[in-house]
């Protein structure tokens, strides 16, 4: 096992670790209502891993505590070998800084369910701001390659649109191409095709699926099932806050173990 | 799009009404509205007759005299204070305002606390008790000495070399601030909360997301309700009265009265000028309050940014 590790490390692999995200007991609580509890995930570099669950499963949550839109209270969650959102030092954690808690978001990118892109800048604006102000990158290179990115999402006709001017799937698009602009390690998608028309919704999982062939790790929250069993590495599915069963995507949407998996298959179908 | 949609619709009513052309149209005697009429008549009796009584039967008006002063320079000048006063006031409360309400909006408690003072100290009392507190400034304290608090002061001067216009200004800002504050957070309120995550998650600060994402969306709120603010903030500077402060239009107005004895044309004077401001003002918010209302969708567009975008659309057409 450590062998291994090393040869992966020595091989193929700048980072630090083998998994981009490890979720070791991981609990989260509102007030008196446990969201997460006692969560256990795994997802190794280049993996696509899905997420499913029903409503109120803390699905969203767990993505949020990812990349430190919320802390967890207890276990430990890792990013590429790092804790997220604390420093070790000996047996004590330190909370940090704004600005540090800053620096790890970067490298993580997020799509939204709703989009949330930037309605007063164009389509350009919203996908170079964050490098040029965040990642303090040349102007002209940043606009370079975020041509390049909104080429690549399909968009090219739409540089100095606004969001308002287009479709939901365009915009989902613009929002994945904002995420990529940073370069991250990590890309976690929220439910991204859950606010959009059924015939955008391919528009969208398409640019995915070439994400995902790219090699990009990706922890994805869906209702595809088709999208999950073509793309998906591994799947978990979630349950009042906790894992009720993970495994092979085909394997445990063709042939559920559980009760609890099974009736919600049973009504997603 | 949407004119191939009207055409079809033009020609589908047009082909309607020919079929029903020999259906005859109604030719009904139209509903009267006699008490309109004799009301409306009423009351333009009553404002005529005001009027010539005004012009004729009230030597008090004394039309000369309003003649004489309307362009008098030293109203003009005192006009053009009491915009300065305006201006400069309204500066220093947006800037606070803002500051005051993010203040209010930030996850620091000692900045939500000291903000919520604030605002309950200075909405919570009159501005004519507050600018008369701030005439007395120099009365309270004497010398203010800038610094750190326990410290020696690293500057010191004494608080009746602040000519009467600041305090002024200070006073009227420091009040409308107050209520600035609260337009400020309504606008940060309004954008949707989606917009801050977005900008966090892409790892920006959050001052960063504040000043570059979430405020310049929250304008489209905050603009029209300021011209409202800057309108009233016009008339309100009639009040530096109570500094004492007497070169703006009401009080130079008043003291040109006095020696002559002739108030009333001179308050006329003063509402002559307060109304042309306030109407060249109403001018301007009636075109900003179009232009952060334009669009359908979240984003209001400038004509330049629609401009672009049609160029734009061109471009990609060909
Ligand atoms: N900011 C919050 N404050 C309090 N409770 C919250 C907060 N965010 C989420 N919750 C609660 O946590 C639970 C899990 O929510 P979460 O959004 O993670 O669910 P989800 O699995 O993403 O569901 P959905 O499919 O509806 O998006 C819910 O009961 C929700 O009410
Ligand atoms: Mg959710």
């Amino acid at each position: 096992m450590t062998e291994n590790k090393i040869i992966t490390e020595l091989v193929d692999v700048p980072g630090k670790s083998e998994f981009m995200v490890k979720a070791e007991r991981v609990v989260k609580s509102y007030g008196q209502n446990t969201v997460l509890k006692d969560i256990n995930i795994e997802v190794k570099r280049g993996e696509v891993m899905c997420l499913v669950g029903p409503s109120g499963s803390g699905k969203s949550t767990f993505l949020r505590c990812i990349n430190h839109l919320e802390s967890i209270d207890g276990g430990r969650l890792y990013v590429d070998g790092e804790i997220v959102g604390y420093r070790q030092k000996g047996e004590k954690l330190y909370e940090l800084k704004p600005k540090e808690a800053a620096a790890q978001r970067r490298d993580i990118g997020m799509v939204f369910q709703r989009f949330n892109l930037f309605p007063h800048m164009t389509v350009l604006e919203n996908v170079t701001h964050a490098p040029i102000k965040v990642r303090k990158q040349n102007k002209a290179k940043a606009i370079e390659r975020a041509k390049e990115l909104i080429d690549r999402v399909g968009l090219s006709a739409k540089l100095n649109s606004y969001p308002a001017q287009l479709s939901g799937g365009q915009q989902q698009r613009v929002a994945i191409a904002r995420a990529l602009a940073m370069e991250p390690k990590l890309m976690l998608f929220d439910e991204p095709t859950s606010a959009l028309d059924p015939e955008l919704v391919g528009e969208v999982l398409d640019v995915m699926k070439a994400l995902a062939k790219s090699g990009m790790t990706m922890v994805v929250v869906t209702h595809e099932m088709g999208f999950a069993k073509e793309v998906g590495d591994s799947l978990v599915f979630m349950d009042g806050g906790v894992v009720v069963e993970a495994g092979d995507p085909r394997q445990v949407l063709d042939n559920p173990q559980h009760e609890r998996t099974k009736a919600f298959l049973s009504k997603v179908f | 799009m949407t004119n191939q949609q009207e055409s079809q619709g033009s020609s589908s009513t047009r082909s309607a009404a020919s079929e029903a052309n020999d259906i005859p149209p109604i030719k009904a005697i139209k509903l009267r509205h006699p008490f309109r009429w004799i009301f409306a008549a009423i009351i333009v009796a009553y404002a005529a007759a005001f009027v010539v009584d005004a012009a004729i039967n009230r030597p008090v008006y004394d039309w000369p005299t309003f003649g004489k002063f309307i362009f008098d320079k030293r109203i003009s000048e005192a006009a053009l204070v009491t915009l300065e006063l305006t201006v400069l006031s309204m500066v220093l409360a947006v800037v606070l305002g803002i500051l005051l309400a993010v203040m209010r909006l930030s996850p620091n408690p000692i900045f939500k606390s000291v903000a919520w003072f604030y605002l309950w100290f200075f909405r919570g009392t009159p501005v004519y008790v507050q600018l008369v507190f701030w005439g007395l400034l120099a009365t309270v304290y004497p010398v203010i000495f800038l610094g750190l608090p326990f410290a020696p002061p690293l500057l010191e001067f004494p608080t009746a070399d602040v000519p009467v216009f600041w305090i002024a200004v200070i006073g009227l800002g420091m009040n409308e601030a107050a209520y600035m504050a609260e337009i400020v957070r309504a606008g940060i309120m309004s954008v949707d909360k989606g917009q801050e995550e977005a900008s966090t998650a892409l790892g920006m600060s959050w001052t960063q997301s504040m000043t570059q994402v979430v405020l310049p969306q929250a304008m489209r709120v905050i603009i029209p309700p300021t011209g409202n603010e800057v309108i009233s903030m016009l008339k309100t500077t009639s009040l530096v009265a109570a500094v004492p402060f007497s070169l703006d239009l009401y009080m130079r107005s008043r003291d040109i009265a006095a020696p002559i004895f002739k108030p009333i044309p001179l308050l006329l004077v003063a509402s002559a000028w307060y109304l042309l401001f306030t109407s060249i003002l109403m001018v301007g918010q009636y075109y900003l309050e179009k232009r952060f209302s334009r669009g359908a969708t979240g984003m209001k567009l400038t004509r330049k940014q629609i401009r672009e975008a049609a160029a734009n659309q061109e471009e990609s057409d060909d």
